[in-house]
Formats: C-alpha cells, sequence, structure tokens
C-alpha cells in the first residue's frame, strides 16, 4: 500500500510538472499566438464569442498576472476546454484528438506487447545458450535498434506496396468502408497496420532481447541456478522458473524508457504510412501552426506515457516483493 | 559435489583503471569494439574531409532523377543534385549535432548524477524526482512541441533542445553508482584527511566512473541522432543545414518513394543505422573488456 501510494504521488508529481512545462511553452512563440489563431480561424469561417477567451486561457496568455493566467490555464485544462483546432476548424481540439487516440493506442500498444514478448523470450533464448550460432545473431539487433523507425518504415513501405504489391500504402483503413464492427472494416484496419505493427516490433525487439541475454548470463552464474542443477531439475525449470524469472526484473524496470523510445519512434513512424493516430495528428497540428492542437496532443500522450508507466510499476510492485518492502 | 559446470569467473577488481593504455589493447583484441572502431573512423573522416571529397551537394544538374551510374555513383536528385554528394557533405553536419546535443547532455547528467549522489540529502530527492520526471515524460513529443514554437532556430536550438530531453537516463545509472562508490574506504579515507568536497569528487568519484560516462555518452550521441533525423524529416530542422535527417526530409517532400528513387532514400538511413551500429559496438566492446562476465566464450550450460 505503501509502495502504491509512493508511486502515485510520484506520477501526480510528474504530471503536474508536465502540465506546468506546457503552460509555459507558449511563451516561446514569437509574436502574439491567440491574435494569429483568430485570424486564422475567422478565415476558414465565422468564430464563435468567447473563443478568444478559451484559447488565451489554454495557451496561458490570458489576461492578469502570472499565477491568475495559470489558474484559467488550470481551469480550462480541467474542464478539457482545448478550444477550436484550426487544422480542423471547426471541430473541437478534444474531438480530434479522441478520433485519433483508440489508433495510436491499439497499433502501438499491440505492437509493444508483441515486441517485449518476443525480445524476452528470444534473450532468454541466447543467454541460456551462450556462444552458440543463436546467441551470436544477438550483436546483429544492435543494427536494427540503431535504425530510425521512420526509415524503416520507408523501407517496408516500398518493398511491400511499392515493389511487391502486397500491402496498402497508407492510410489507417480502406476509407470507403464506414467505420465500424464489421468484419470488412476490421480486415481492412489489420492490413493497413501490418506494416506499422512490423516497423515497431522490429525496431524495439533487439533493445529487450540484448538486455535480456545479459541478464541471463549474469543470473545463470548465481548460486541458487548451480544449486538447482545440482539438485537435477530439468533444465527447463531451470531455464525459466529459476534463471528467466529474475532475470526479467531489470527489464521490465527499465520499461518506462524503452516506452519513451517506442511512442517517439511511433510518432514519426505513423507520419510515412498517414496513419491515422496521434503522431499524424501532430504533424498536422506543426505544419498548420495549430497551437491549441498541439498541446492536446502533447498533454495526451504525456498522460498515456505516464498511465502506462505507472501499470508497470504496479506490475513491477507485484512480480519483485523487495520494492514493497524496501521503506 | 563436482565442480559446477557455469564456471565463476572470479571477480575482478570492478573499478578499473580509467586512464592510461591498460584497457585499449584488451580492448582492441575485442572483435565487436575494432569493426566498430574502424567503422566510425570512416564516417568521422568522412565528416573531416567531406567538402574536398565531394563536388557542390547542392549545385544542379540537367540529370534529373537518374537512377546510379557511374557519373552518379547515388544518382541523383529530382531537381538534379547529386545524391552521393549530399551524403557525404551531410555527415559533417549528423555528427556535429550528434556530438554537441550528447556532450551537453552528458554534462548535464555528470552534474545531476555525480551532484546529487554524492551531496545526499533534499538536494539529492530533488535532483533525482526531476531526473526521474523527465524520463517518464516522452521526449519526441516535448522536442516536437518546443521546436515548433521556436520555428527556425537553427541548428543550435536543435542541439539544445535534444539535449534537454536525453540527460535523465544516464544521470539515473550515475547517481546510483555515486552512491554505492561515496561509501567506499579511499573515499571515506580522503574526507577524514580533510579533502575538499570538489576534490573528492574530481580525483575519487569522477575517474572512477568516467567508463559508465563514456559508455552513457556513446548512446547519447546515437539518441541525438536518431532524434535529430525524426526532426529534420518533419520539417522541423533548418532545412539548409543539410543533415542525413533533412535529405530524407527532401526525399519525402519530393515523393521519393512513390516514384521508386529509392537511391535517394535508401543511402541516408543506411549511413545513420551504420553510424549507430558503429557506436553500440564500441560500447559493448568496452563493456566486454570491464565486465569479463558479458565476454562471448564456448561454454556448454
Amino acid at each position: 500500500m505503501r509502495y502504491l501510494l509512493r508511486k502515485l504521488g510520484f506520477y501526480a508529481v510528474a504530471a503536474w510538472m508536465a502540465v506546468t512545462v506546457n503552460f509555459f511553452l507558449p511563451r516561446l512563440i514569437p509574436g502574439d499566438p491567440v491574435e494569429m489563431m483568430l485570424a486564422r480561424q475567422a478565415q476558414s469561417g465565422p468564430v464563435e464569442a468567447g473563443q478568444e477567451e478559451a484559447l488565451a486561457a489554454m495557451l496561458g496568455l490570458g489576461h492578469g498576472n502570472l499565477l491568475v493566467q495559470y489558474g484559467d490555464y488550470l481551469r480550462a485544462l480541467a474542464h478539457l476546454d482545448f478550444g477550436l483546432s484550426v487544422t480542423y476548424f471547426p471541430s473541437p481540439v478534444t474531438e480530434v484528438v479522441g478520433d485519433a487516440v483508440p489508433w495510436t493506442l491499439v497499433l502501438v500498444g499491440a505492437a509493444t506487447l508483441l515486441s517485449v514478448a518476443l525480445g524476452l523470450t528470444l534473450g532468454t533464448l541466447a543467454g541460456w545458450r551462450r556462444g552458440s550460432w543463436f546467441d551470436s545473431l544477438v550483436p546483429s539487433t544492435t543494427f536494427l535498434a540503431a535504425i530510425p523507425y521512420f526509415w524503416l518504415a520507408l523501407l517496408l513501405l516500398y518493398l511491400f506496396s511499392q515493389v511487391w504489391g502486397v500491402l496498402p500504402l497508407g492510410g489507417g483503413y480502406d476509407e470507403t468502408l464506414d467505420i465500424g464492427l464489421s468484419g470488412a472494416f476490421l480486415t481492412s484496419a489489420a492490413e493497413h497496420a501490418v506494416l506499422p505493427a512490423a516497423t515497431i516490433v522490429l525496431s524495439s525487439v533487439g533493445g529487450w532481447m540484448l538486455g535480456m541475454r545479459n541478464m541471463m548470463v549474469s543470473t545463470l552464474a548465481e548460486d541458487y541456478v548451480v544449486a538447482a542443477e545440482a539438485k537435477g531439475l530439468p533444465p527447463r525449470t531451470i531455464m525459466v522458473g529459476y534463471a528467466a524469472r529474475n532475470a526479467v526484473l531489470p527489464s521490465v524496470a527499465g520499461f518506462a524508457i524503452s516506452l519513451g523510445f517506442i511512442v517517439s519512434g511511433s510518432l514519426v513512424m505513423e507520419i510515412v504510412f498517414s496513419y491515422p493516430g496521434m503522431g499524424f495528428t501532430l504533424l498536422q497540428a506543426v505544419q498548420n501552426t495549430d497551437y491549441p492542437l498541439m498541446q492536446a496532443v502533447f498533454l495526451v500522450i504525456t498522460f498515456g506515457v505516464l498511465a502506462a508507466n505507472f501499470l508497470v510499476d504496479l506490475v513491477y510492485g507485484f512480480v519483485d516483493p523487495r520494492t514493497r518492502q524496501a521503506r | 559435489m563436482t565442480a559446477p559446470t557455469v564456471p565463476t569467473v572470479p571477480t575482478l577488481p570492478t573499478t578499473p583503471r580509467a586512464t592510461g593504455r591498460g584497457w585499449l589493447r584488451p580492448a582492441l583484441r575485442s572483435r565487436r569494439f575494432a569493426a566498430g572502431l574502424a567503422l566510425l573512423a570512416v564516417f568521422v573522416l568522412t565528416a573531416a574531409l567531406g567538402p574536398w571529397l565531394a563536388d557542390d551537394p547542392n549545385a544542379f544538374t540537367a540529370d534529373l532523377g537518374q537512377a546510379p551510374s557511374g557519373a552518379h555513383w547515388l544518382g541523383t536528385t529530382q531537381t538534379g543534385q547529386d545524391v552521393f554528394a549530399q551524403l557525404v557533405v551531410s555527415a559533417r553536419g549528423t555528427l556535429l549535432i550528434g556530438a554537441a546535443s550528447a556532450l551537453i547532455a552528458t554534462v548535464v547528467s555528470v552534474v545531476v548524477g555525480i551532484g546529487g549522489g554524492f551531496l545526499g540529502g533534499l538536494a539529492d530527492e530533488a535532483l533525482s524526482l526531476i531526473s526521474n520526471v523527465f524520463l517518464v515524460i516522452p521526449g519526441l513529443p516535448l522536442v516536437i512541441v518546443v521546436s515548433a514554437y521556436v520555428k527556425g532556430g537553427g541548428a543550435w536550438s536543435t542541439i539544445l533542445v535534444i539535449a534537454l530531453t536525453s540527460w535523465a537516463a544516464s544521470a539515473r545509472v550515475l547517481r546510483a553508482q555515486t552512491l554505492s562508490l561515496r561509501t567506499r574506504d579511499y573515499v571515506l579515507a580522503a574526507r577524514v584527511y580533510g579533502e575538499k568536497r570538489w576534490r573528492i569528487v574530481l580525483v575519487e568519484i569522477l575517474p572512477n566512473e568516467l567508463a559508465i560516462i563514456v559508455s552513457q555518452f556513446i548512446f547519447a550521441v546515437i539518441f541525438a541522432i536518431l532524434t535529430q533525423a525524426g526532426l529534420a524529416f518533419l520539417g522541423l530542422a533548418d532545412p539548409s543545414h543539410l543533415t542525413w535527417g533533412t535529405m530524407l526530409y527532401f526525399a519525402q517532400n519530393a515523393e521519393a518513394l512513390t516514384s521508386g528513387a529509392w537511391w535517394w532514400f535508401i543511402p541516408p538511413g543506411l549511413c545513420i543505422a551504420a553510424l549507430g551500429t558503429a557506436l553500440s559496438l564500441i560500447s559493448f566492446g568496452l563493456d566486454e573488456v570491464l565486465d569479463p562476465r558479458l565476454r562471448v566464450r564456448k561454454v556448454s550450460p
């Protein structure tokens, strides 16, 4: 319980810092962003009354001193009032972001789980058979890890849709279909997700594999493993139940760093595939200098990553009882 | 009882000498390290001599969108620029941004990590809280948003933004190491002698963490190059500053992919990946030298 509260406190502080950084950042924008946004919106259609206040509050550039501005900003945030998007005028920002979230969540979530499972399994085997031909393949994964996600995406796209023509060129689904739980739509969505998911898995699996392999090698030298071998336990039991079980802990603890990498990589990767998720939306916002949308996307991604890390911390507390006892 | 089948490697001194030739010779014997170093040397030489090796990368020729040939080793872009010349000249920009961001990030992480770990108390609590927060907040979205706000800041703003978001992980590693070092006997002895605090940090602690700092620096370079490539690809870096990332940006904008101009977008990415691999190989080579348990040797489990 103590562990849980401490973690919860930490993530509350992290979330607060992200929100505060987001409050101060718009001050870097040269000129008057509020005026600029309003002028741009006015070009696309009539601007409702109250938009100026909403925009100013959200960008932390309203009236009054810094504290009042901060208060207004927090209030706007609590009501999820991000104003209207310039890019997709006159849709509210929340609606634009809401449409994008499920795509990224499903794609990145599923691909990450697959990559973790695959990487940990392969790493366990490589560490168990240290020095075998399989183990000597491990260093080659460093090449995969050093590839920019978006370039691998370009390469896969070129090969599979330009040269061989087996998979669609981009997008999240066949746009002639309606979004819904129909078989045709799901098949189309799955077909469009193959390459993006393959990009994430290929780029990130090496890191999990290498980390797991090195921890396996260290763990296999521990006395309890030697003792298990001396007892004559079957090798499988030793590998999974004794060595891998302990070797996996640093990988779980290091999840935060890896997740940051994966999320960052997939944002740019989505742009290559024109995948209708958060990365693509962020690019639209950047290209159209759509500050409200940019802020919303940044906050949603940050909160998503914080939530995922919190979940992993809970899992870690469960799999490693020592963390629950410590302090 | 029979001898254990897994050979227990005798624990070698865990604090290797950070200076001198002591570690370089066994390191060179590691094939990974030697291969990485050779590959890196090629890139560094290219970066240093680039402008003399290749023609003007921005010169337009009459050969538009040509496939690789004797005249243009890697073909030409849609506007007739030589891809090979661009690739060679971009090496300098890419390496400079990578090295500069990594250097700043490493300095920050050394100050925060070792400073916090050594001082302890409230300062440590505050610094490690900040590092942990920076660690869990995803870097790239922040970098993208900041770059979009300060549009057109040039190479330096890119360097600073990348450095700002990449120091946290190594600060945490260095803090942990400092916590373990500062209770060692020789540090306690130095305290008893009445050594000044800054002297203990610089003379007793820092040299013993040099190996970790170097390895963190190497990974910071890789991270910076990847991040810069991503930013440039999104059009958020100064496009007049040629890097492999900006090459990819131009290739993407000219729809090199759909027009089948593979010679335009494949080489820059391959260079980034090769450079990253070279740096990781060097780092793993160093790890093997410093941690003998990781060395690959034939053992039957």
